[in-house]
Parts: C-alpha cells; sequence; structure tokens
C-alpha cells in the first residue's frame, strides 16, 4: 500500500531490543497504589468513596466530572486508606488529589461481564460502555476515547487508523502487546469500527522495526478489511498528524481534529482496552508498561496496575540509583523526568526509562544558535527552529506567532539534532506559556474595558433622559401657565380649595414618575440594543482569536459569546412580555 | 529517592559546534594543498598568522566579556573564520596585513557584535573588505602560479618566505603577477579567443586559468565532502554557481571583446568555489530557511558577476557576500516554508502588519 513520507524527521538508536527478550509480566502486588483523579485531558475524576471503604477490583472510585472526563476504578482489592493531594507525574512535580488504596492482598474482583452480543449492541451502548470503563487514548495524550468516538461528528467518518508505530526509541508497550494478544487488539479493532459506522478504510500503521508484531497481526486481519500498512522507521512517525499523513497524504488543517476531514486514530493499547471493557466487561485498570534502561538489571514489559509506584516498579527490576543519569516517565524524545520515585504509573504510562549515565548523559552547556539549520531539516511540521528559538530569546510574540509556534508538536528533533545543544523546546514550551498568559490576560482586559464602555454609555443615556424629561415637564408646566392666564376666573374659582389643589399636584409628579408603557418599552429596547452590541462583540472576538489561539481561550471566548446571546434572548423575552402585557391592557 | 529534572528530549545526537567547524577545517585542507602546490608557501603562513593572531583576540576579547574564555575557544570558529582569511589573502602578503585583517574580523565583526551567533556579516569577509579597501596593493599582489615562474626562478622556500612576510622583503622579479580575473579585465580590445591565445594564464591552462583551477577544484571537492555531510543544504551553493553560470552564459557577447568572460572561467577563477562552499555558507550571517537560501545564493551569484563584469574589482565574492547579508533578514521574512496543515506559507511581519 502507498505511503507519505513527511519532511524532516531523526534516527534516533532504537533501544528496542533490550526490553523484547522477555514476554510481558506481571509486577508483584504492590502493598499501595495511588490513583490519581486527573489522568487524562479534561477535568478530573471526582471520588464516590471515602476514607475507609472496602473496594473490590475493578469497582469505580471516582466518577467522571462532566463530558470530557473518565471515572477511575479501583485496580485491586483493598481499602481506600487516603483521598489526598500527593505528587504525580508531572514534569512539574505538582501535587494532584488521588486516592490511595491499600491492597488487601486478595485482588478479588468485582462481578462483572460484558456485552453478550456486540454485533448488535448500539453504538452508543458501546461508546458509554467504553467511557463508564475509564478508558483515555493510552498512546500519551490521554484523550477520553469515547468524546473521540461519540455520534454527532458532523461529518461521517470514512477512515480509522489504529496507532501501532512507537516510534519513540526504547518503548515495546506497543510492539509486545500486539506479538501477545493480536487477536483481542482486533477484536477491538472490530468494535471501534462498528461503533463508527464501519469506516471504509481501516488501517493498522507500524514502523517497518516491528516484523514480529507485523507478522502477529497479519493472520488475524484476513477477511476483515484491515490493513496492516507499514512504513520506514523514522522518529516521530507515531504522531497523530504524521501517521494520518504518512497513511492517506492528507493533512489536518491548522487548529481541526482528525474528525474534520473524517478520519479517527486510535492508539493499538487502546484497542484493546476497549476489547477487556466491551467483551470482558473490565474497567481499564492496568497496562502495558516498559521499564528499560541500563540502570535496570531487568529490561522488559509489564502489565502494571494503574497506580502503581514506579519505586515498585525499580525495586523488582534490580535498579541501580548510582548508575541512573535520569528517571524519565515516557521515552527519551517526549516523556518527562520524575524527580520521585513515588509518583504513581497511569493510564498514559508507556514506558519507564531509567538510563545509565553512558546511556543518557548529563546535558551539555548550551552554546551559541549558529543558524546552522540541522532543526529546521529534522522538524517535522516545517518550521525553523532556529527562528522560534531567536524570536523566543526576544520574546517576539508577533514573530513567534507568524513562525506557527503553536502548530508545534514538541517531539523534540530539534534539540535532537542540535549542535549547539540548545533546549529548544523547552524555550518554545516557555513561550507558548507567556503568550498563552498574555491572550488570558487580553481577554479579561477587554472584557474589562467593554463593561467599562457600557457602564459610561448607560450613564450618558440615562443622564439624556432624565434632562428629556425634565424638558417635557418644564414645557408641560408652561403649557399649564399660559393655560391658567388664559382662564384667570376658572383658576380663581378654584383657589379656595388649596388643598385639593396640592393633592392634584402631587397625583400629577406622581403619574409623572410612574413611567409610561411606552418609556418602559423603550428601556427594554435599549437592553436588547445593549445585549447585541455585547454579543456582536464577543463574537468578532470569537473570529479574532482564529488560529494559534489554545482551545482553553477558544472555550472562554466561546463561552462569553453563549452568554451575550443567553443575556440578549433574556432582553428580548423581557420586551415580549412587556408588549403582551401591555397589549392586554389595552385590550381590556 | 530524588532525581534531576531534566526538559526532554533526553536524548541527542553526538553532533556539537565544534565537530562541526573542525570538519569544516579539514575539508579546506584540497583547496590549502593546491593553493600550497601552486602559489607556495604564501597560504599556509597566512592560516598560522590568522589562527594565532585570531585566538589570541578572541580570548582576550571574551576575558574582556567576563565569560569562560575555554568554553568558547573550544567552538574553533575563531579559528574556522582565520582559516577562511588566511585562505583568502594574497600568498605573502606582509604580515600586519594579515594581522590586521584578522583582528577585524574577530573584535570588530565578530565579538563586537556578541560575538558567535550574533554577527550579521561574514566575519572574514568584513576583515577582507577591509583590506582590499585600506591596502589595495598588497592586497592585489597575487603570486604566480608555479608553471609560470619565468626560466630558473622558483617560490620562496618556507622560510624565505617567512622571511619575505616578516622583513617586507620583496620576492624575486617574476614571483609575483596578475590572477586570471584581472588579466581578462584589463585585456581591453582583445577577443576572449586572442586572450586565451596570448596569455599563458589561460593558453597553457586545462579549461580555465593556471593553477587557479586547481585551487577551485580543491575548494569544490572540500565542498562536497560538506555537503554529504549534511553540514549544509544544496541550496545556497547550487543557486550562487548557476546564477553565475546563467549571468556568464547570457552575457558572454559571443566572445568579443566586451565579453565578461565564459561560464568555466567564472566557475573556477577567482574565489568562486571558496564562496561558494565555505563563505556564503556560513549559517550565521545568511538567510535561514532552503527558499530563503535559494534566493540568497543567487543574490549573491548575480551580484559576483555584476562586480566581475562591470564593476572597478576583478573579483567581488567578498562584496557580494556582504550585499547578501544585509538582504537576509528581509529574505527571511518572505521565505518561510509551509507548515503543516496550513495552505499557504506565511509571513514573518504578518501580525505586525496586522496590528
Amino acid at each position: 500500500m502507498r505511503t507519505w513520507i513527511t519532511p524532516g524527521g531523526v534516527h534516533p538508536p532504537e533501544n528496542k531490543h533490550q526490553s523484547l527478550t522477555m514476554p510481558i509480566g506481571t509486577l508483584p502486588l504492590p502493598e499501595k497504589l495511588l490513583i490519581p483523579l486527573s489522568q487524562h485531558i479534561g477535568t478530573p475524576a471526582v471520588p464516590c468513596v471515602e476514607v475507609g471503604k472496602k473496594v473490590l477490583k475493578g469497582q469505580k472510585i471516582a466518577e467522571a466530572s462532566g463530558p470530557l472526563s473518565v471515572p477511575m476504578h479501583a485496580p485491586t482489592s483493598g481499602t481506600i486508606s487516603a483521598i489526598e493531594h500527593r505528587p504525580i507525574a508531572h514534569s512539574s512535580g505538582m501535587l494532584a488529589p488521588c486516592i490511595e488504596i491499600t491492597s488487601d492482598g486478595r485482588d478479588k474482583w468485582k462481578k462483572h461481564e460484558g456485552f453478550k452480543d456486540v454485533e448488535n449492541a448500539t453504538p452508543a451502548a458501546l461508546v458509554k460502555a467504553i467511557g463508564d470503563a475509564g478508558i483515555a487514548g493510552m498512546g500519551g495524550a490521554g484523550f477520553p476515547s469515547a468524546v473521540k468516538l461519540s455520534p454527532g461528528y458532523q461529518r461521517p467518518i470514512h477512515t480509522l487508523i489504529i496507532n501501532a508505530t512507537e516510534c519513540e526509541p526504547y518503548i515495546t508497550a506497543d510492539d509486545s502487546a500486539i506479538r501477545e494478544r493480536a487477536a483481542e487488539i482486533i477484536e477491538g479493532i472490530g468494535i471501534l469500527s462498528h461503533i463508527l459506522g464501519n469506516p471504509s478504510n481501516i488501517m493498522i500503521g507500524i514502523e517497518d522495526n516491528k516484523p514480529e508484531a507485523i507478522a502477529a497481526l497479519e493472520p488475524h486481519v484476513e477477511d476483515t478489511g484491515i490493513s496492516v500498512v507499514s512504513f520506514p522507521t523514522k522518529y516521530p512517525s507515531g504522531g497523530e498528524k504524521q501517521l494520518i499523513y504518512i497513511l492517506t497524504g492528507k493533512e489536518i488543517p491548522s487548529g481541526d481534529l482528525p474528525a474534520d476531514i473524517g478520519m479517527v486514530c486510535v492508539n493499538i493499547g487502546t484497542t484493546y482496552a476497549v476489547k477487556r471493557a466491551i467483551v470482558d466487561g473490565e474497567p481499564l485498570i492496568s497496562r502495558v508498561t516498559t521499564m528499560t534502561g541500563d540502570a535496570c538489571g531487568i529490561n522488559r514489559n509489564y502489565e502494571t496496575l494503574i497506580g502503581t509506584p514506579v519505586s515498585h516498579m525499580l525495586a523488582n527490576s534490580e535498579f541501580n540509583k548510582e548508575t541512573c543519569s535520569r528517571l524519565v516517565m515516557g521515552g527519551p524524545m517526549m516523556g518527562f523526568s520524575l524527580t520521585s520515585a513515588d509518583v504513581p504509573i497511569v493510564k498514559t504510562t508507556n514506558c519507564i526509562l531509567a538510563p545509565s549515565y553512558d546511556e543518557i548523559p548529563d546535558d551539555e552547556p548550551a552554546q551559541p544558535c549558529i543558524r546552522c539549520g540541522m532543526c529546521a531539516e529534522a522538524c517535522p511540521v516545517s518550521l525553523l527552529p532556529q527562528q522560534l528559538f531567536w524570536y523566543s530569546q526576544a520574546d517576539d510574540h508577533e514573530r513567534l506567532e507568524a513562525h506557527n509556534l503553536f502548530d508545534c508538536i514538541e517531539c523534540g528533533a530539534c534539540s535532537y539534532v542540535c549542535p549547539s545543544n540548545i533546549p529548544l523546546v523547552q524555550h518554545y514550551r516557555h513561550s507558548k506559556g507567556e503568550i498563552q498568559k498574555a491572550r488570558a490576560e487580553k481577554v479579561r482586559s477587554d472584557h474589562a474595558r467593554e463593561r467599562f464602555e457600557f457602564h459610561q454609555q448607560r450613564i450618558e443615556q440615562a443622564e439624556k433622559d432624565k434632562e428629556a424629561k425634565r424638558t417635557a415637564r418644564r414645557e408641560a408646566a408652561e403649557k399649564a401657565k399660559a393655560k391658567a392666564a388664559a382662564s384667570p376666573e376658572k383658576s380663581a374659582s378654584t383657589a379656595g380649595g388649596g388643598a385639593a389643589d396640592i393633592i392634584a399636584a402631587a397625583q400629577a409628579r406622581a403619574a409623572a414618575k410612574k413611567v409610561s408603557p411606552e418609556q418602559q418599552q423603550a428601556k427594554f429596547e435599549r437592553s436588547i440594543a445593549g445585549a447585541e452590541m455585547r454579543l456582536q462583540m464577543a463574537e468578532e472576538k470569537l473570529a479574532d482569536a482564529g488560529d494559534g489561539h489554545s482551545d482553553e481561550q477558544k472555550n472562554i471566548l466561546t463561552a462569553a459569546v453563549e452568554g451575550a446571546r443567553q443575556k440578549l434572548e433574556q432582553a428580548k423575552g423581557r420586551l415580549a412580555e412587556h408588549i403582551k402585557q401591555h397589549n392586554g391592557e389595552q385590550v381590556d | 529517592m530524588a532525581f534531576k529534572q531534566i526538559s526532554s528530549p533526553h536524548a541527542h545526537a553526538s553532533q556539537n559546534t565544534a565537530k562541526v567547524m573542525q570538519l569544516v577545517l579539514w575539508a579546506t585542507i584540497p583547496g590549502l594543498i593546491a593553493l600550497t602546490i601552486h602559489f607556495g608557501w604564501g597560504s599556509l603562513i597566512n592560516l598560522v598568522l590568522a589562527t594565532v593572531t585570531a585566538v589570541i583576540a578572541e580570548a582576550l576579547i571574551i576575558k574582556l566579556r567576563g565569560r569562560p574564555v575555554s568554553f568558547y575557544l573550544k567552538d574553533y570558529s575563531a579559528v574556522l573564520t582565520a582559516v577562511l582569511l588566511g585562505l583568502a589573502l594574497p600568498p605573502l602578503a606582509p604580515w600586519w596585513v594579515v594581522v590586521v585583517g584578522t583582528l577585524f574580523s574577530i573584535v570588530i565583526a565578530k565579538q563586537l557584535y556578541g560575538g558567535l551567533g550574533y554577527n550579521p556579516f561574514n566575519p572574514a569577509m568584513v576583515g577582507y573588505v577591509v583590506l582590499l579597501i585600506s591596502f589595495p596593493i598588497q592586497m592585489t599582489t597575487w603570486v604566480t602560479p608555479a608553471a609560470l615562474l619565468p626560466e630558473g626562478i622558483s617560490h620562496p622556500g618556507l622560510i624565505e618566505s617567512v622571511q619575505i612576510v616578516f622583513s617586507g622583503l620583496n620576492p624575486a622579479d617574476g614571483v609575483t603577477g596578475a590572477t586570471p580575473l584581472d588579466s581578462f579585465k584589463y585585456a581591453d580590445g582583445l577577443l576572449v579567443d586572442q586572450i586565451y591565445a596570448q596569455n599563458p594564464l589561460f593558453s597553457q591552462a586545462a579549461f580555465a586559468g593556471v593553477g587557479w583551477e586547481w585551487v577551485n577544484i580543491g575548494f569544490l571537492i572540500g565542498g562536497l565532502v560538506l555537503l554529504a555531510s549534511r553540514i549544509f543544504t544544496w541550496h545556497g551553493p547550487v543557486a550562487m554557481l548557476a546564477a553565475m553560470t546563467l549571468m556568464s552564459v547570457i552575457f558572454y557577447d559571443g566572445g568579443s571583446s566586451d565579453s565578461p568572460g565564459s561560464a568555466l572561467m567564472h566557475l573556477f577563477s577567482g574565489a568562486t568555489m571558496m564562496g561558494a562552499f565555505f563563505i556564503m555558507t556560513d549559517p550565521v550571517s545568511s538567510a535561514v530557511s532552503n527558499r530563503g537560501r535559494l534566493i540568497y545564493g543567487a543574490l549573491i551569484g548575480v551580484l559576483v558577476y555584476i562586480i566581475r563584469a562591470w564593476g572597478t574589482y576583478p573579483d567581488a565574492i567578498a562584496f557580494a557576500v556582504l550585499l547578501a547579508n544585509f538582504a537576509a533578514p528581509f529574505i527571511d521574512n518572505y521565505t518561510l516554508p509551509r507548515t503543516y496543515g496550513y495552505t499557504d506559507r506565511r509571513r514573518a511581519t504578518e501580525k505586525e502588519e496586522d496590528s
């Protein structure tokens, strides 16, 4: 089958053989497991258990909160021993809410069963089951799978791509899983295909450095319409955008999702989790994780319970702290360093890398950039990393955006080839953060300015209205005076009734003060005009946001538009109500 | 257990800046050998003198700037600048010419702008142009190729050459003479064929000028090695040489007495190949994108030809490169590559113009 070649890319030493000498193993049950409530993109799960409660393996311990979230399940049976903030696997070493389970050693499953008749199950029911099983993309980003598979896309899905590229050096989690579990993986792909309305094109993309895995898949895809497509090994072919291009020759427009061009891309580890969830009724509580690096005597893949402390894994792999140059969660290209081994394995952890100093020495100090352009030759998305670096140092946000900083996938190919050892990706991350901060501030200040301007406008309008009322009153008074002068007898005849006069005058004043229906209507119309103006401004800002803005900011702006629209609706509703009442009065 | 916090990627290729510079230095050897064979020891002396000067000057300035001296010296950039200048200067030039040029390159053109990576102009060429304008006589006195020396006269030996360089001793008559580009430029009233027949520089040459053709072949070989090692991409050199070829074909003028000369002569005379593979490929001062480097290279090729054909200087690599250095940031603004997921390339100035 034809494949396309992405620009750039690098060929770091693969180092995959070390962890492939043994089949997937299991670790002894850890004493305590720590389940972070946020292991995915989206909102954290909410605990549905209390400290002290006994749970069974597979039992739900935290609920999904909102549409972009996944629930968490107990990876083993035991007692909830803590619900608190703990250090998690994050590059900043930050604390995050976690549930700690003290294992009872029995590893006793809760009662569970899968779909009996998957073929006739509705996609919606399957998607719900996938969501309930807590499955989030296992390739690294951790996007909730149920959301990705949800029906309701504007365009039908014609291509389903299964990502078995595993292009990062050292990692062999997918490779070993395919070798041992090809049948179940293909079954999982069948379920995904059913959910997506049987896309005409289903491809498993895999690099040609995994001949055993390819051979394992081949007998199972016969007569399934699934094709196994291998292509030359090059980092980063496993990026979603890169893989889609390699297999289809199509690019996802900047800022769009694959679904926008009728494609869905799923990691192959996720397909296995889907099979377990649908056919066996098992939630996602374990995954294959590669333990590798020369600082460990044992390099292999483990079927690892989510929540297993990294230290537990190291302790069972003949780890030697003295020779370990750094501890990495993920691969050597995009993985992030862990400052502590107490953090747990999560749903997205495909590898723990404990290299020796010989394998990955400490970084050399950075030298000046000589703009040699090796980074540009290595960039898989055709950026100019040397220019981005230059403008990043100068904090020139406009230039950075014009040079498509936000299309950088942070694959690290540029830093990998840089002869001056410049940590380019670190600079880009910093600049992305700075720009996002600046944008958020701008949104806030714009909002404040608008409110202020609107406030000013309202005060002016109120001033004008008062003035108009005053004028009207003055004119009315003058008219009345003129009338009185014209008929002095009448006024004289009533001169005696001073008290009645006062009352009448007070009534007239009250009448003047009471807003007439017309005035009330005008007020409503003004508020509609104001709401319309705010809606328009919010929409313009959303349109301006255009490319480059983060999803988060777009969400804020979208919410602002929605809010403005609702206010407008309310204002219109009030006017309609008023008109109805007023007309009703007239009818009466 | 505490571990170091280090940003990804963790793996690095074994390439480093010093290795890049060293490879470029090695690649000058074929050119240097050709220069030495055909023009004597002068180039080697230039090279040593310039290198010593450059290293001392660089170390002093780095010290003055309060930076770690050995860290910066180890990048070999000063040595490379010195070697390129030394190769470009006339053999047997007085020592002070070499020293002044090198000092200007390192101190003014490089370090005063911020050191390696921050110089907008090619330092070696700045030094060269300063010398050319200040000391035209010393800078245009070239050694006669060995094959064309008068009967009984040979190039001075190494010791004698050192004496000439340092004591201002004049070399024997006939040891210095015109270059092919000089001869061609000042051979007014002669048809191209007549020049080729009468001037031994051409009549005894294989195709472009005695000695010079081999020097250019030497730099071409070194350049191809660098190209194969991916030290630079083909875009700049190919664009420059293609532009020069195109210009000299268009304006060949049928070999009349006004003809600026054949393409072959322009490609293999003067500093063409050294310029194409060692000078204009200096990444710091050139355009950055591949598309940009095509334009940048073509600009240099056209400028070199224009100055050679219709300017007052016989060769023009230095001027052309410096002029193109001026243009590089401008070229960069309009030659961004098309990023994945975009239908069109963007302009670097897009956002500024919007706001």
